[in-house]
């Protein structure tokens, strides 16, 4: 089969699988009786239209990245970790612990002392499936699925006994003390001439996050344990030719894996939220998923299938507030349709691509 | 003269700029035996799955028995009386002998009736044809000399006229590739026709009447056989002169490398491979391992590659190796100085995905050579030893920035053996070092091997094809079921008596 050029899969593919989506996703808001370019006008500038917009996507988008390069780090060893929902959760609550209990005189500390409790608490989280695959061969799919529900029931437990506010009736922590407050998009970059919103919960994580996405590429393609978790990944009876042992990969990528979803939780629990509440995660787990398919793993995919996600989920909200007729579920339905069109549906459009490309490079010959 | 049972004009087909079958031609009459033969890569199996309907031909005309025929599907093959017995066989493990002939040939939807005449009809074939089997064995329960006398049932039971068989001795023992060749000539005074796809150059000579050569994609010639030679043959097929025959040294072995003793393995399931294996290999020189696939050898190569686990002994240069423990993995082998060519290098020794310099730092990324510093792995370092060696070895085409699944089975061997062989290992461990390799690369694998020897390396060959094993080998050990039965020196012994070893008949027994 030809070869089809590199920027034919990373790029064009995908963009194809988006127009085809919102096409769709088009129909269905006509179908309801609105206007299909109105609401793709509402959605798009509620997104990136306002300094407001832009906080929201941005932190939207700082959850997908975390989430989308834990399954993407999982995927090069061909491990199917669907358990970032729960991973970062779980994270969250190591986040929320460290806040919580050691009295920070600054930001900066609590900011470091956050992320080693909320990947440590992640990658806790990881471990007990990845033992189960490595040593056991539970499948780490099922798994990882199941320590969802266990990680979920978890923090509705903890925020409603142990580690529930004394003051309110809901069920969340204490707000945390005011020194580990992380600085806001609008203090970090108004200094820079750029005016973030106020109001929006963008913070410095987002900075975190892209320097998770450097290091999730040094790691995969210029070092050795990268390396080696590429290769047990294409082939796991040739990485046990060369002497690399699959249960320690298994449990190295997994432990990467549990981090970089737990790091999540400083963006939701410490950046947002400021407290630990029930759910801090709100399904970014699993779209994480859908980043990494559509973002094919690689770091640059990832950040710009996140950007693109969180376009989506703060459009939508948008789209919700501003048209009476489209309701919550439709904006779920939206979404979906990009998530089934760049993440399951890949193959549909990537066959008869291929086929034309291929086609019309003999042609030129 | 009499229609062909087949006749194909005109072939032709492309995978994307790869020419695969360019304008073929090829008459086959009926009651005969033709050979195709080639290199890998030539475009026989193309050829075989066009006229099989698992392609289509861009262009080209397909005629059976003097009739224009259009083949889509392989049932509109089947249904022109073409039967294919394939090289990996396609029968359902724990299905019986008759249940995997009527399977997909079921008269309706019970199943009873079709059993029935498949039994009669089974029992006639088996006395005409000298093809017998029993019909209520299990397939797993039964060899592989069987389970292809079943696939061949299975084409005559749908009624084929014309059989293809695509390299069918691969897993035979020479009495059981003997025994089909009995069984071929038996079908083609029957009035069968068979299509004989092979890159044995022996086989072709012995029971072909006509033999047609394929290169890069076009027939070249087809000759009766009784008017050419192998020489001939392999000329054509590679197109220049070719060394049948391994030009080498007498070895001059020195001390034992490798000892191994009372060597054990069992598998998943608890059956023992290896039963109680023992041999020595000296310095400088060649012992081959002969046996039919399946008695053992690639468990014996796994072991002493640290793939899987064993009981015994196994000593390197006088120190023992560990077999179990947290030192019996790829890593600490290679750093015993055992260097390992697997078998399979699709499947062990490759990556098909990575690019060729991943695969020839694999194993050895721990290498000094390959390190920036701590952290970061030197890229551009690999690559210019990956060029390197592609450059020594010969490997076509020279770009360590290809993907390994790019490079043909040949050059992928080369790449295998370019990383393991320059690394002046103590021991060589290689298995079919030239399987699915084009007679051109042979040629120079079998160089390098014997070079390394002479250069003091000891070297331990498992190979299942029993030229090879005689021209390299400097002493041979037979393989069958587990165990070893017996050695032989190379000018002192001949294919009959290796091959009734590998039967597993004894030396009293031969006698």
């Amino acid at each position: 089969m030809d070869k089809m050029p590199r920027w034919v899969d990373i790029a064009l593919i995908p963009f194809i699988n988006l127009i085809l989506a919102l096409i769709v996703s088009g129909l269905v808001v006509l179908y309801i009786g609105e206007n299909p370019l109105e609401a793709m006008a509402i959605m798009v500038n509620g997104a990136v239209g306002s300094a407001y917009g832009w906080g929201y996507t941005l932190y939207y988008a700082t959850n997908f990245i975390f989430t989308g390069l834990a399954v993407s780090v999982a995927f090069q060893a061909r491990l199917f970790n669907i358990g970032g929902e729960g991973q970062a959760m779980v994270g969250g609550l190591g986040v929320a612990l460290v806040c919580l209990l050691i009295p920070f005189p600054h930001w900066s500390m609590a900011l470091v002392a956050a992320m080693i409790g909320g990947a440590l608490f992640g990658a806790a989280w990881a471990a007990i499936p990845a033992y189960l695959q490595a040593k056991r061969g539970s499948h780490i799919v099922i798994t990882t699925i199941m320590f969802n529900y266990i990680a979920a029931s978890l923090l509705v437990y903890l925020t409603a006994n142990t580690l529930r506010t004394s003051r309110g009736m809901s069920n969340e922590s204490d707000r945390f003390a005011d020194t580990t407050f992380l600085p806001s998009a609008y203090e970090m970059f108004s200094g820079l001439g750029i005016p973030f919103s106020r109001s929006a919960p963008m913070n410095v994580t987002f900075l975190i996050a892209i320097l998770c996405c450097v290091l999730v590429y040094l790691l995969i393609w210029r070092t050795r344990l990268g390396y080696e978790i590429r290769s047990f990944g294409q082939s796991e009876s040739a990485a046990v030719y060369a002497g690399i042992k699959p249960v320690r990969i298994t449990m190295i990528v997994m432990l990467i894996s549990g981090g970089l979803a737990g790091l999540m939780g400083i963006n939701a629990v410490m950046g947002e939220a400021e407290r630990l509440v029930a759910d801090p995660v709100q399904q970014a787990g699993f779209v994480g998923i859908a980043v990494a398919l559509m973002g094919r793993s690689h770091p640059i995919g990832v950040f710009v299938a996140a950007l693109l996600f969180g376009m989506l989920v703060q459009g939508g909200g948008e789209l919700e507030f501003e048209m009476p007729e489209v309701s919550k579920e439709l904006v779920l339905v939206i979404q979906a349709l990009v998530i089934m069109f760049t993440g399951a549906l890949d193959n549909m459009i990537r066959t008869p691509v291929a086929r034309a490309f291929a086609k019309f490079s003999r042609g030129d010959a | 003269m009499s229609t062909a049972a087949i006749e194909l004009k005109g072939i032709s087909k492309a995978f994307g700029p790869v020419q695969a079958n360019k304008d073929i031609a090829i008459k086959v009459m009926p009651g005969t035996i033709h050979g195709i033969i080639g290199e890998n890569g030539a475009g026989k199996s193309t050829l075989m799955s066009i006229l099989y309907g698992f392609y289509q031909a861009d262009s080209g005309e397909i005629w059976i028995d003097g009739k224009l025929t259009t083949i889509r599907e392989p049932l509109q093959a089947i249904g022109a009386g073409i039967g294919m017995v394939f090289q990996h066989f396609k029968l359902v493990q724990n299905f019986t002998v008759l249940e995997n002939i009527i399977l997909g040939a079921e008269d309706g939807a019970l199943l009873r009736p079709s059993l029935a005449k498949a039994r009669g009809e089974l029992k006639r074939l088996a006395e005409e044809y000298e093809l017998n089997v029993d019909p209520d064995a299990l397939i797993e329960e039964i060899g592989v000399g069987m389970q292809q006398r079943v696939e061949i049932l299975k084409a005559l039971y749908r009624q084929a006229d014309i059989l293809i068989l695509d390299e069918p001795t691969g897993v035979l023992t020479p009495p059981e590739a003997d025994h089909l060749f009995r069984i071929l000539e038996g079908l083609k005074a029957q009035g069968k026709t068979i299509i004989l796809i092979t890159h044995k150059l022996r086989e072709i000579m012995e029971v072909t009447d006509e033999v047609s050569v394929m290169r890069r994609g076009e027939m070249v010639a087809t000759v009766n056989t009784a008017d050419t030679s192998p020489e001939e043959l392999a000329e054509l097929m590679v197109g220049r002169k070719v060394l049948l025959r391994v030009d080498k040294k007498p070895a001059a072995p020195s001390r034992t490398v490798l000892k191994v003793e009372n060597l054990k393995v069992r598998d998943e399931d608890g059956v023992e491979r290896l039963r109680g294996i023992s041999l020595h290999v000296r310095a400088g020189e060649i012992l081959g391992i002969a046996g039919v696939s399946g008695n053992g050898q690639s468990e014996l190569l796994e072991v002493l590659g640290g793939i899987s686990p064993a009981t015994g002994i196994i000593r390197v240069n006088g120190t023992d190796i560990d077999l179990t423990g947290r030192e019996s993995d790829g890593q600490s082998r290679r750093k015993r100085g055992i260097a390992h060519v697997p078998e399979d290098r699709h499947h062990l020794g490759l990556i098909l995905e990575f690019s060729a310099w991943e695969n020839i730092m694999f194993g050895y990324h721990h290498d000094a050579d390959y390190q920036k510093n701590r952290l970061i792995m030197d890229n551009r370092s690999a690559q210019e030893i990956a060029a390197g060696k592609m450059e020594r070895f010969d490997v076509r085409p020279p770009n360590p920035m290809l993907s390994a699944k790019n490079f043909s089975g040949g050059n992928q061997q080369k790449i295998v053996l370019a990383r393991e062989i320059e690394r002046n290992p103590e021991l060589l461990v290689v298995g079919q070092p030239t399987r699915g390799v084009d007679i051109g690369a042979i040629e120079f694998i079998h160089q390098q091997i014997i070079a390394l020897r002479d250069k003091g390396c000891a070297v331990l060959l498992v190979s299942v094809e029993l030229d090879e094993i005689l021209s390299l080998s400097d002493r041979i050990a037979v393989m069958f079921d587990g165990q070893i039965m017996g050695e032989r020196m190379p000018d002192q012994t001949d294919e009959r008596e290796l091959g009734l070893l590998m039967a597993g008949v004894s030396n009293g027994e031969a006698a």
